[in-house]
Parts: C-alpha cells; sequence; structure tokens
C-alpha cells in the first residue's frame, strides 16, 4: 500500500459521498428551488472529486490532460444549466415555497 | 494577427487531446486547425486587446483558490442540512443591485453565487440580481458584498 | 476499489428515478434528466479504468458537452413554442 493508492482511496470516497448526498436532496427537499441546491452544487463537487482521484492515481501522462479538461467543462457547465432551469421557472410563474404555509 | 493565434490554440488542443506524434496526424492537425481558425477567429479574438486579456486570465487564475474554498464549506451546509430528521430551513428571495460593467465580469457573478453556500441566481440581467436562499444567514453573507469586491477587482479598470 | 465506487453511483442513479417518475412540475423530470447525464459521464472514465481502455475519455468528453446541450435546447423549446 503506497501513499498514491491511499490518497486515491480517501479522494474517491469522498466524491462518492458527496453523489449519494446530492441523490438523497434531490428526493428529499419538498420544493423545486429547494432542489436544485443540491443537484447543482453537490454533485458537480462530487464529480469533481471523483475525477481529481483519477488523475491522482494516473500520474503525469496524456490521460490527465483529458482528465483536467473535463473537470473544468464540468465546473463551467453545470452552474450554468442549473440557472437556466431557475430562470425559466421563473419565467413560467413558479412560486417557492415558504416555510409558514 | 488574430488568425495566427487561433490557429496556434487550437493546434495546442489537438496535440494535447490526441498524444501521438506520427507524421499523417501533425499534418492533418495543421490543415484542420486552418480550416476551423478560418471560420471563427473573428468572434474568438477579434479586437480585442492581447495585453489587457492576458492579465485578465491571470488574475482568473489568482481569483479561484477563494473560490474553491468557499465550494468547499458550503457543501458541508448542505450536508448537514440533508441528513437532519427535522430538515431546518426558510427559503427567502432577495434581489440586489451589482455594480459591475462588463459581461463577463456578471456572468462570473452568477456563477460564483450559484456555486456558493447556498444561493442560486434566478435572474442576471443588467441592473437587478433575483438570488434564492435557502437558510437566512447565507443570503445575509451575500448583501455583505464580499464576492462582488473581488469580481469588481477581477475586471480591470475598464473605463466604459 | 473502482468497482465498488461505480456500483454505489449507479445505486444512486436509481434513486433519482423515484424524482423523474414522481416530480409534480416538468422542471423536476428535467433537473432529474441533467443529473443523470451527468453521473453517466463519471461512470464512462471508471469503466474506463477498470477495463483499461484510455479512448473511453473521450466518448466522456463529448457526452459532457452533449448533456449540456441537450439540456439549455429543451428549455428553449419549452419557453418559445419552437427551436428556432
Amino acid at each position: 500500500m503506497d501513499i498514491r493508492t491511499i490518497i486515491t482511496g480517501i479522494l474517491l470516497g469522498l466524491g462518492c459521498f458527496l453523489i449519494v448526498t446530492g441523490s438523497v436532496g434531490v428526493l428529499r427537499f419538498p420544493d423545486f428551488y429547494t432542489r436544485m441546491h443540491p443537484a447543482g452544487k453537490t454533485d458537480t463537487l462530487g464529480q469533481g472529486l471523483v475525477l481529481l482521484g483519477l488523475m491522482v492515481y494516473e500520474g503525469v501522462s496524456f490521460i490527465s490532460v483529458k482528465l483536467l479538461f473535463i473537470i473544468i467543462f464540468i465546473f463551467i457547465a453545470n452552474p450554468t444549466a442549473t440557472h437556466f432551469l431557475a430562470q425559466s421557472a421563473h419565467l413560467s410563474g413558479l412560486k417557492p415555497w415558504k416555510k409558514d404555509d | 494577427m488574430s488568425f495566427i493565434i487561433t490557429t496556434l490554440i487550437m493546434f495546442a488542443f489537438w496535440i494535447l487531446l490526441s498524444g501521438e506524434f506520427t507524421l499523417i496526424l501533425i499534418l492533418s492537425g495543421v490543415i484542420f486547425s486552418c480550416i476551423v481558425s478560418f471560420m471563427c477567429h473573428d468572434f474568438f479574438i477579434g479586437n480585442a486587446n492581447i495585453k489587457q486579456e492576458t492579465i485578465r486570465i491571470l488574475k482568473t487564475i489568482r481569483y479561484s483558490p477563494w473560490l474553491m474554498w468557499q465550494i468547499f464549506l458550503c457543501n458541508i451546509d448542505v450536508v448537514k442540512m440533508t441528513f437532519n430528521p427535522n430538515m431546518p430551513i426558510s427559503p427567502t428571495v432577495v434581489s440586489f443591485d451589482p455594480e459591475l460593467k462588463t459581461n463577463m465580469g456578471i456572468v462570473t457573478l452568477a456563477n460564483s453565487i450559484t456555486l456558493t453556500p447556498g444561493t442560486v441566481t434566478i435572474t442576471g440581467a443588467k441592473n437587478k440580481f433575483l438570488v434564492h436562499a435557502i437558510t437566512e444567514s447565507a443570503a445575509e453573507s451575500l448583501m455583505e458584498g464580499e464576492m462582488q469586491r473581488r469580481v469588481r477587482e477581477l475586471e480591470g479598470d475598464i473605463s466604459v | 476499489m473502482f468497482s465498488i465506487v461505480s456500483i454505489i453511483i449507479l445505486l444512486s442513479t436509481i434513486l433519482v428515478l423515484y424524482r423523474l417518475i414522481k416530480g409534480p412540475v416538468v422542471f423536476d423530470r428535467v433537473l432529474a434528466a441533467n443529473v443523470i447525464g451527468t453521473k453517466a459521464v463519471v461512470l464512462l472514465a471508471l469503466i474506463g479504468f477498470i477495463y483499461e481502455r484510455p479512448n473511453f475519455l473521450d466518448l466522456a468528453l463529448v457526452y459532457a458537452l452533449t448533456n449540456f446541450i441537450a439540456t439549455t435546447a429543451f428549455l428553449k423549446y419549452h419557453e418559445f413554442g419552437r427551436l428556432d
């Protein structure tokens, strides 16, 4: 068990836990606007950590550069898609849920 | 001038993504880079000031570690709230007025708000931002204006 | 090690399917489809590592782009009625 496998294991475990939390959050939250928070934030970060673990496992090569491109693109594209969803729902007249209903 | 820079950037992407160095690949890389940059060099670089854009890219790289730290902090919040059986949320909607001038500043601010503790941008027009927050403390920490200050110094001194 | 992570991500995809079927508004279903698409990108990269084929990473990159454009195209159609 060398140090590289241990760091990869920690990063993969953390990313996996965040992805499961994101999915449970999408199930549990009570309203559409509150459901967007775990899907947009936690899911993106979990994916970033899993792919970063794969990068550490591989070392310095062309495969790591491709994984870095995927990570950069996911960090730019996922919040933008979440923002489009929120704006479209707001223009269709969906009202957010207040606590004292 | 912009044609040559676009060709060089496309060719660098080709080499990084393929990883082999035979003669046929390098030749076809040059040909396809020329074709693609002939079609799109007008709006990829255009009339922009080269030195200013390079300084802006370097400033963006300096701004990102603080952003990563904020992303990491907020996810601890969301994790705690998901696994709590009572779910203490109280969603609020706030609206404020950004003082940014360029389009790129507004886009960076909207993306940063979506990625950081407990807030999601709903409308991002030039003079009005609607933000949906999941707890009230997150909304207050947004209104203090820390993030706007940082994005404004990212824009530089543009006198438009 | 990679196999265990793949199975856990597959189980979390099945959890999101409930929201895809039930969700009372149409935007819930679009959100669930986006989440399933981004999980597919991670699964493709992991399967490429398990079976020692580095070509699967190109597929993951292209599918990340396609997923983003698909969500945007559906929302534009919903708002305007046509895709022009």
